[in-house]
Order: structure tokens, then sequence, then C-alpha cells
């Protein structure tokens, strides 16, 4: 059987620099995944962007040749004129991009923007083009096709614009789909779904596939062959099952361990002991009122957070898990003063045991100083959280300069010693920190949020924009400072598998609404609530035998009118959290 | 590379799985940012260009005095609308060096014009280093030095004489002086004030960012020409050229502040929500350490470019009020003044050297726009 595809010895430069791309090798056929797997500045998305001859002006294909068996006959694309290119792109190798929020131009009706493949590849009349666009929008999920076709980007939401960017792709039956990390940017279960939407129009056109993708759970899910790239150069390559079940390379082999996983025999904890609490969050709520477009209609009131308990017992760290909107990060805010909760609302901060609680939701300026010693950040991007204009020095000491705490020499001897703790050697004080990798940087900054030796630390998302590997040695960073310095965290993430190393307790979020909560064992051991559950199976395991339970996922993922009679809420009645076992809060109608 | 029993490939070659956590990735952008971008505006040769010749005209200044042959106001009563002579090295086919020939003005009693004949017979060798009228360097050293003045018994006026018989090159180099501060001085004020109102609006929002915004939107509205020729019209006449001038300075800086205050606004209003000025904010600095320290120095560099691109506006200005007689006055010498002689569409026709100052105007303004252009590109040196 001839591949659909094959890639032979591709090199690829950029200017003068050195090739980021070396070597590399595949065979696609008709029908079948393949995934490139690799982590950031692997070459992954270089290669499959060179298929379509879409590459960065400055970046050149240095050699190699990339073959295409597809409805039009054998076709050499290294060696293809542009305007014959063209006619290519979107009509028989399509590609779905990352970012979903801007692969769609923003002036235009979805529709349309869909509509103009057909109308530039097929020569097609609007009316019939409208027609299988519309078919197509029904196939991927959009309730109201009509409607979406009419609808701009931004009326909907990331899942439903990746939704449209896939049936753009579709829509003329292309042999070849091209997926660069289509669902890195979408929430877990979304993810889930657009996976397994993906997987069943493949099934049904026959089309084959190249999904780039960092994580070894998707390619578990989707992939019949594998290729696994760092530094621009195949490390391994095979069929799915071989390399998943036993990785021959010492790098999958790494990637393997450093993934993330829900643990597999979970067992039923017990309760967090709550006699010592650094923090405690009571009945905290906050609206936003949002001007509503017209004069007549009342102003629109949006709860991000709606009677949020929780209590942080000292020296233990509280996760909060939810999608994007749940209200997680509200919550954190609140919990570090930046902004106040509703009236009724209470956050309580004790710095020491035996110490009056500080209370957070009505500081004056000495107690909010007092407090900013005790209470420090760990932010989600490490390249916007360090200021490029200063030296890591002066970066780490700020916290104590703004304090008016030590002379310069003992500032710079404590920035030293920080850089240390966070494994980092001491002379890095006078780089700036452009010159650092991601993950370099989010050190710099645990670093920084350590310089006042503070009590309570929150983590918003602090691993999710790194690589996985790099990704388990600031989760490893963390915990160990943790015990080593007897810290507390409130810990915000999307993502259960992260929280269910690091953290004692879970908070899950959904709409605002604490959902359910639990020790992280008990709740992998005793799911109860929906959401719960479509979290849990949403999260792709990178083992073949285990695929996503698309059903669980898509019951617990919808609106909470659609969940089982128990669960279910609406904006008048909410049921309350009721405790099913010592520890374990559901919220449910008894 | 080894094929495994099973069909998979997997590369031999060594492998650390530790790579190790002190290196650095991006070894390139381990400096400054200041050395950052001037190794990228290196890379911009138009703007790197125009930057020396800017930088050298700026050099020149204070030494205007000495290159120029004669001084600004010094006139020759025998050489009205002397056209420009050259300067020559052979006579004769015969190497001399610089020298120029002497010229007599003649009446022409047929069109009543003064016609300059050239006696080429005598060489009159160009002196130089040599004593000639009095003057200040750097405005400050009174000295009668010169790098060249005319041999005794000739003149030379390299860009021709106007109307009273004054040097037009050597004007032109005392007119600098006048014309390129005025930039300098008025971007001063227009920073001030942009930076000021743009930071405080960026920074707070709300009813202050509404006020000032209105403030500037209604500044913008306001015909500016009319409004320059109000503000200069109402300076004393009997006040100095030298505080003349900084009025001017002071007004064109006034009205150009708006824009710059918008701009500041704008990327205040994106910087803000960088996360180090969140985590400096959580770490209880204060509004104006948070401007001070993260803001600005952030901000700096798309500062220095937009005020390059300002300057030449205001260059323009001030050629324009002068040239409208509202702006400096004689006896102080600008482009725009000597320009002002220039208003007479008759004499331009017949004296086309009096219209010469153009030529240093649009060089220079040019000139600022190919730096500015090249600045603003070598902004943001942490992209690729």
């Amino acid at each position: 059987m001839t591949p659909l595809l094959s890639v032979e010895d591709l090199c690829i430069g950029f200017g003068k620099g050195p090739d980021v791309v070396r070597n590399v090798g595949f065979e696609v056929m008709p029908g079948q995944t393949l995934a490139l797997v690799g982590e950031s500045g692997s070459g992954k998305t270089v290669t499959c962007r060179a298929i379509l001859r879409i590459l960065p002006r400055i970046a050149q294909i240095r050699d190699g040749r990339i073959t295409l068996n597809g409805r039009s006959g054998g076709l050499e694309l290294t060696a293809l004129k542009e305007r014959r290119m063209r006619d290519i792109r979107g009509d028989a190798v399509s590609m779905i991009f990352q970012e979903p929020m801007r692969s769609l131009s923003p002036l235009h009706k979805i529709g349309n923007q869909v509509s103009e493949v057909l109308w530039l590849h097929k020569n097609m009349r609007e009316r019939d083009a409208k027609r299988i666009v519309l078919e197509k929008f029904e196939r991927v999920g959009f309730p109201d096709p009509e409607r979406a076709y009419e609808s701009y980007p931004f009326e909907m939401s990331g899942g439903m614009r990746q939704r449209a960017m896939i049936a753009m792709a579709m829509v003329s039956q292309p042999d070849l789909l091209i997926a660069d990390e289509p669902t890195t940017a979408l929430d877990v279960t979304t993810q889930a779904q657009v996976l397994g939407l993906m997987k069943e129009l493949q099934a049904e056109t026959g089309m084959a596939m190249i999904l780039v993708t960092h994580d070894l759970g998707v390619v578990a899910n989707m992939a019949e062959q594998v290729v696994v790239m760092n530094r621009g150069r195949v490390m391994e390559a095979g069929s799915a099952d071989a390399l998943l079940s036993a990785p021959a390379h010492p790098y999958t082999q790494q990637l393997f361990d450093a993934a993330p996983a829900i643990p597999g025999e979970p067992e039923l904890a017990p309760p967090l002991e709550q006699d010592d609490l650094i923090l405690q969050l009571n009945a905290v709520s906050k609206t936003y009122t949002m001007r509503s477009q017209s004069m007549w209609k009342p102003d629109l009131m949006i709860h991000a957070c709606r009677g949020v308990d929780l209590n942080l017992p000292r020296g233990k760290t509280l996760a909060i898990v939810g999608e994007s909107g749940s209200g997680k990060t509200t919550a954190a805010r609140i919990a570090l003063g930046a902004e106040p909760p509703d009236a009724g609302g209470e956050v309580l901060f004790r710095a020491h045991p035996d110490g009056d609680p500080i209370a957070v939701h009505k500081m004056d300026r000495a107690a909010r100083i007092a407090f900013q010693k005790q209470a420090q950040m760990v932010f989600q991007d490490p390249y916007s959280s360090l200021s490029p204009r200063m030296r890591i020095l002066d970066a780490l000491t700020e916290p104590l300069d703004i304090h008016r705490i030590g002379t310069a020499a003992e500032r710079r001897d404590m920035a030293a010693e920080r850089l240390r703790a966070v494994g980092m050697n001491p002379d890095m004080l006078q780089r700036y920190p452009h010159a650092f990798s991601g993950g370099q940087r989010q050190r710099l900054s645990i670093a920084r949020a350590m310089m006042l030796d503070p009590a309570l630390i929150v983590c918003d998302e602090p691993t999710s924009a790194l690589d996985v590997s790099v990704q388990e040695q600031i989760l490893t960073l963390l915990e160990d400072i943790r015990d080593e310095m007897n810290l507390s965290y409130l810990f915000i993430s999307h993502d259960l598998a992260v929280v269910a190393r690091i953290a004692d307790e879970v908070a899950v979020m959904r709409q605002g609404l604490v959902v359910e909560q639990a020790p992280p064992e008990t709740l992998f051991y005793n799911p109860q609530h929906p959401y719960t559950k479509a979290l849990i199976a949403a999260q792709p395991e990178p083992d073949i035998d285990r695929p996503i339970d698309l059903k669980l996922v898509a019951q617990g993922a919808g609106s909470p009118e659609s969940w089982p009679e128990a669960f279910r809420f609406s904006n008048t009645v909410i049921p309350s959290l009721t405790q099913l076992e010592p520890g374990h809060k559901v919220r449910c109608h008894v | 590379m080894t094929r495994l029993p099973d069909g998979r490939y997997v590369d031999d070659a060594p492998f650390d799985p530790a790579a190790n956590i002190q290196e650095l990735e991006r070894k390139d952008l381990d400096a400054p940012g200041w050395l950052l971008v001037w190794r990228k505006f290196r890379k911009h040769k138009l703007g790197l260009v125009s930057g020396i010749f800017l930088l050298i005209c700026y050099l020149l200044l204070p030494v205007a005095g000495f290159i120029a042959p004669y001084t600004p106001n010094e006139r020759n009563s025998d050489f009205l609308y002397a056209p420009p002579q050259s300067v020559n090295l052979f006579h004769e086919g015969e190497f001399v060096g610089p020298f120029v020939y002497p010229t007599v003005a003649e009446a022409d009693l047929v069109t009543f014009q003064w016609k300059f004949v050239t006696d080429k017979t005598r060489v009159l060798p160009l002196e130089f280093f040599c004593e000639a009228s009095e003057y200040n360097l750097a405005g400050l050293i009174p000295t009668r030095t010169h790098l060249f003045c005319a041999p005794e018994g000739a003149t030379v006026f390299l860009w021709g004489s106007d109307r009273l018989g004054r040097d037009v090159f050597s004007r032109i180099l005392y007119g600098g002086q006048l014309s390129l501060t005025v930039g300098l001085i008025g971007i001063s004020v227009s920073f001030l004030l942009g930076i000021g109102f743009g930071s405080i609006a960026g920074y707070f929002g709300g009813k202050i960012d509404w006020t000032i915004n209105r403030l500037i939107e209604i500044l913008r509205s306001l015909p500016e020409l009319p409004l320059w020729l109000a503000l200069s019209a109402a300076v004393p006449s009997n006040w100095g050229p030298v505080s003349v001038f900084f009025i001017i300075s002071i007004i064109l800086g006034i009205l150009d502040w708006p824009g710059l205050a918008r701009a500041v606004r704008a990327k205040f209003l994106s910087l803000r929500e960088e996360e180090y000025v969140r985590a400096a904010e959580m770490m209880g600095a204060s509004s104006g350490r948070v401007i001070r320290k993260h803001l600005l120095p952030n901000f700096t560099s798309h500062l220095i470019a937009s005020a390059t691109l300002s300057i030449p506006a205001m260059i323009l200005g001030e050629t324009a009020l002068s040239f409208l007689g509202l702006g400096l006055r004689a006896p102080a010498v600008s482009w725009g003044v000597m320009l002002n002689d220039a208003q007479n569409l008759a004499s331009i026709e017949i004296y086309p050297w009096t219209a010469i100052p153009m030529l240093p105007i649009i060089i220079i303004v040019l000139a600022f726009n190919f730096l500015g252009d090249g600045l603003r590109d070598s902004l943001d040196p942490y992209a690729d």
C-alpha cells in the first residue's frame, strides 16, 4: 500500500542558524492517524507547517522531500509551484490550528469563512455551498446550524470555535487533516468531546490525520502511529501500541514518567484536620454587574462565586479545580485581598497558629501591608511575570525593597539563597529574564514569592504554560519547598491530574459553586458528582486500553439543568453542599 | 539508528535525560534591553545612517560659528543677491588648492538688476584658520577664528547671498542652532505633559481617565494653525529673540502632548495587564513605584521612538510660524526666518538660492523619520 504522505530526510532552518529540524522522516497511510509528539522547541509544528509550506518567511526547507499521493496522483510538495500549492491547501490537505481565538477572522461571519473553502476550490455557488456547510455544522455538533452560520467568532465559546474550525477543515473532504495541538487551549471536558468528534469524522470520511500534540494521553486515544520528536530530531517512531506499552527511547520514557496521571487504584483518605486553619473563606460570593445593551433591559448579574466556604489547614495544599469561567481565579483573588467579596462574605487569615486573624475582606492600610508580607502569589505565565527590564537580582529583591527590609548586601545574600533553594545558580542574579526558559522563569517567580518568607502562597495554574517534563520538576520543587518551610498553598488548576499529586484537599467548582469537595484520593475513589466524574473521565490516559468514556464526559460537562435530578441546579434552586462521608462533600439534593 | 523487531525506529544518539536546568536557553538574549535594541537597530541601515547624520548635525551646532565664514547678520552691501560661488581647485589646468575668483557687481541698465561678473584671471586662495568677524563659540567663548574665510578683495558666498547681502550658507549654519533645538525643547515639554497625563489616565482609569481623555479630545479638535498664530501673536513684541524662542518651543510642546499622552495611555493599559505589574501590586508596591519601576522602563523605548517621530513636526511647526512672520523674528536666525525672505514668488524665480534653506529642513525631517522608523522596528528585541 502506498503511503498518502511521505516525508523523507526533512531539514529546516531559520535564517543562517543551524537546522531546527534535522533528517525527519515518516509516512502517513490513508485513513490512519499519525501523532507528532514533542515538547516546545522540538520542531513538531515547523515540520507539519512545512508540509503545507506555510513556514515563516525566514525559514527555509534545506533538504528532503515531501510527497503526497492524494486524489490528484503523486505530487512532490517541496518542488511544487506556489500557485499549485494554493490548490492543495484547504482542499486535499487542510489544517486546524491551536488557538481557536485567533484562527478565525473576527470580521466575517463563521458561515462565510467556512463556505469560502468551497467557493475557492470547488467554484460552488453560494446556495449550494451554504447547504453543504450547514450539513457539516450539524455534523460537528452545532445545535442550531443556521444560527451558527450567521454568527461571528466572538459570539462563540472556544470549544464551539474549534468545532467551526473542524467544519472548515472538513468541508472540502480532504485526504489529509493536519491538526496542530487542536485541543491544547480547551478545557479538558471540551477537549475530550472535540477529540471524540475528530475520531468519528475520520471514521466516516476515511481521511488520514496528522495530530501534533505534547500529551501522550491524547496520542493513546487517537493515533495508530507515533513519532516522538526532541530538538528537531526523531527520537522514536512506530506503532502507538508498541511505543506506548514499552517505550524504547529514554526520552519517550521521560515523557511517560513526567505525565501527571490520576491514580489508578485510589483509596479512601481520612479527612483533613481542621483545627489550625491558616485561611478561611466563609460564604464568599462575588457578583459582577454587566451593563445591559439596551436601556430597557435590566443589568446582567454575573455570579463569579456563590457562597464559597473553604478552609485551608496550615502546611497543607488546597486545590480549586474547574474549567475557565468557573470562578476559581476570582476565589483566589478574593482570598488574596485583591478584590473584596460581596457583603456578608468573610476571609480570615491567621499568620501564626495563636495570633489574631487578619480579616482580609476589610483590611486597612497597615493590615494590608502586614498581610502582603505573609501571602504571595505565583502566576500562570512565566513569560510575563518577570519584568523584562529588571535584572534577576532587582526582581528578586523588589519585595524586600518595597517593605524596606535589610541592607542591599543582606538583600543580595537572601536572593542568592532563595535562588539556590529553587535549584538555580546564584550567578544568575545579574542576568535578564528573557535569557531563561519557561521552566527556569517559573523557578525565578517561585523564588521571588519566597523572598518575604510568606506563610501562604497562592499558585494560579503555575504549570499550565509549561512542558510536561518541566511541569513535573516544578511540582516537585513546590512540594519540597512546602514541606521544608511549612508553607500552605492555595492551588488553582484546571487539571485534575496535576492536582492529584500535590493537593491535600480538592474543591471542584462549576459556575461559581463548589460542587464537590474531598481529599483527592477520596475524590478519585468515590466521585459522586456528575461533573467530577466527567472531569476524571475526560482526562486522557497514556494507555491504549483506557480510552476516554465520552458518554460520561458529555453527561457531566453539559449544563447543570441536564444533570440527574439529585444534582440539578438552576439560577434559583441550588442544592446545598452535603456531607456524604467524613471530609467528602457533594452538592446534591438529599 | 536501530530498528526494533516490532518495526519501531529508535534514535541511538546519546541522550541526557537530566538536561541541565542551569543552562541558559537564549544566550543571545542575555543582555540589558538597550543593548538588544542596539543590536537590532544596527541592522536597520537607513535608520543607522540617519542617526549618525543627525548626531553629527547636533555635534556641529555649537561650532557652527567656526565653520561659517561670516556671522549671520554681517552685511555686504555691495553684494545683494549675489549668486552662489564655486570653490575651485584647478586654475588653467594647474592645481593651486582651494581658491575663489573674485566677483564684481555691475548694474545692468536694461533689466535694472545687479549682474555679478566673475574675474577668471585672478586666483585668490581661501584662507584657513583665519581671523574675521567676532562670534561666540558655543555661545560662550568670544573668538574671531574661522575655519576658512574669504581672501582679501573677494567674497565666499557658497550658496549665494540674500536681499541684504548676508551669506546664505553661514546663515543656514546659524539657523540650524535654533531650528534644530526648538524641536528638542518642544519635545521635552510635550514629553513631560504627555507622560504625566497619559500615565495617570492609563494607570488609574475611571473618572480621571475620562476627564483626561475629554481634555485631549478638546485640544485635538482645535484647529492647530490658527491656535499657533493666536498664541504666538500674544507674545509681546518687545521680548528678546531668546525669550521668543523659548516661548515658541513651549507653545509647540503644549500643542503636541495630546498625541503622546494617548500613546502612553494605550501602552499603559496593555502593560498594566502584564503579570509582573500585578505581581508588584500584590507585593504591596505603591502606584508611584509601579509606574516608575515597572511601567516606564518597559515603555521608554516606545517613548523614544515616538519622540523621534514628533521632532520633525516641531521643526516644521517652527518653520511654518517663522515663515508667516509670527515665530522667531530678526535678528534671530532660523530656517523659517530665512524662508520668510523667500515668500515672494518673483524673488524665488530670479534668486532661486534664497529658497535653499528648504533643503536642510527636508533632509533633517527625513532623517528623523528614518531614525524613528528604525527605532520603532527594533523596539521589541525579545521577539524573534
